[in-house]
């Protein structure tokens, strides 16, 4: 039979613990708001930037080449992991490391194994794993995530540029969480360097708008191809930030559930236990009652 | 004519105006209505005035960027 003083315990245990989860999940589900409203405020930005950019790009008469576009043969690589500073999201983390596991060996073994990938950790739990398996890890952004704003990530992504420029890396790859909705993230990579070429429209449309350009087409759209990257690039941080806060957010939701049930057994437990000590209590007085009578 | 400025993190302006100077790379220029359509990149650093209908002149700094005018529809992107 369960000692009765020992399921007190542990019920108080569970409920407190409870009580945790329950506050988490709150503290999530608000900077999850945030998080998701940070998403829709970019949008129109991203939107009209990518018109103005197809626009010009409908007007182009020849290909322009751009050194953003340019691709050289991959001897050096720079894989960029976005995870979560904190644990307790389900298997948010580990799904993010699976996936540059992944591109990593299916894609860069060779580039892996001379020593000529470097792993930029965004995210405190990739480093954590990176850092035991012997690859180079590039920790200086590692906490861009607890100041996240363009301007921030602009200085990430400008420097990556410019280490593609100056020929750092031929390749750049960033893995991260895309955002559907709380319960729903998309783990995936995507290529940020290279740029895949801009090339002139094959047929000219007939919707063609005679744009005056200055200072020339070629200037507008190696000003704005930056600006792309830049904020794709924070698209991917928003977007991983979101995912982060939905998933941490869905596992206390679970955690919380499961200490629920868990209590409704201990209590079940604990009531059967007492009830049996009272039971066993009064069939003592009553023998000893007896036992006084005869 | 219609202008919007937007920036990466929120929208600065959205509303009517009757004439917008923006800082183009290749120098300040005027847009007032029925201007051509043109689409112009911002120098690094400038200055946009603004005068709205109501004959109110505001003034917002830009950080490189790029201005579209289109059938009186003026946009402006700039990174801060």
């Amino acid at each position: 039979m369960a000692n009765l003083k020992e399921v007190r315990i542990r019920i108080a245990s569970v409920i407190s613990t409870q009580q945790i989860t329950k506050a988490m999940k709150m503290v999530s589900a608000s900077k999850l708001r945030r998080a998701t409203n940070a998403i829709v405020q970019i949008r129109p930005y991203t939107e009209k930037l990518k018109e103005i950019i197809d626009n010009l790009q409908s007007n182009m008469e020849g290909n322009i080449d751009l050194a953003l576009a340019e691709k050289r043969p991959v001897n050096k690589v720079l894989v960029v992991l976005l995870t979560s500073d904190k644990g307790l999201c389900g298997g948010f983390n580990s799904n993010l490391i699976k996936v540059a596991r992944k591109l990593v060996s299916e894609k860069y073994a060779e580039q892996a194994a001379a020593g000529k990938l470097t792993i930029l950790a965004i995210g405190k739990k990739g480093n954590d794993y990176f850092r035991k398996t012997g690859y180079q890890v590039d920790t200086r952004h590692l906490d861009l995530f607890t100041r996240l704003s363009f301007e921030n990530s602009s200085v990430v992504s400008e420097e990556i540029i410019s280490g593609f420029l100056a020929k750092d890396y031929d390749q750049v790859e960033v893995v991260y969480s895309e955002f559907k909705n709380a319960v729903v993230q998309y783990f995936k990579s995507y290529q940020m360097l290279p740029i895949e070429a801009l090339e002139a429209p094959v047929a000219v449309k007939a919707t063609k708008h005679d744009y005056i350009l200055e200072p020339d087409q070629a200037y507008i759209i190696e000003s704005l191809i930056p600006s792309f990257l830049k904020i794709q690039f924070h698209r991917a941080l928003l977007d991983n930030n979101a995912s982060e806060h939905g998933a941490r957010m869905t596992s206390m939701d679970k955690a919380t559930e499961n200490a629920g049930e868990l209590l409704r057994s201990l209590r079940l437990t604990y009531n059967r236990a007492r009830q049996a000590a009272i039971t066993t209590e009064i069939t003592e007085i009553v023998g000893g009652a007896a036992a006084l009578e005869g | 004519m219609q202008l919007e400025i937007l920036t990466p993190d929120r929208k600065i302006f959205s509303g009517e105006v009757i004439s917008v100077k923006v800082p183009g790379a290749k120098g300040q220029f005027e847009i007032l209505k029925n201007h051509a359509p043109i689409i112009s990149a911002l120098e690094p650093k400038g200055q946009v005035r603004v005068i709205t209908a109501a004959n109110k002149t505001e003034y917002f700094e830009t950080k490189g960027g790029v201005v579209e005018v289109l059938k009186d529809q003026i946009i402006i992107l700039t990174e801060a």
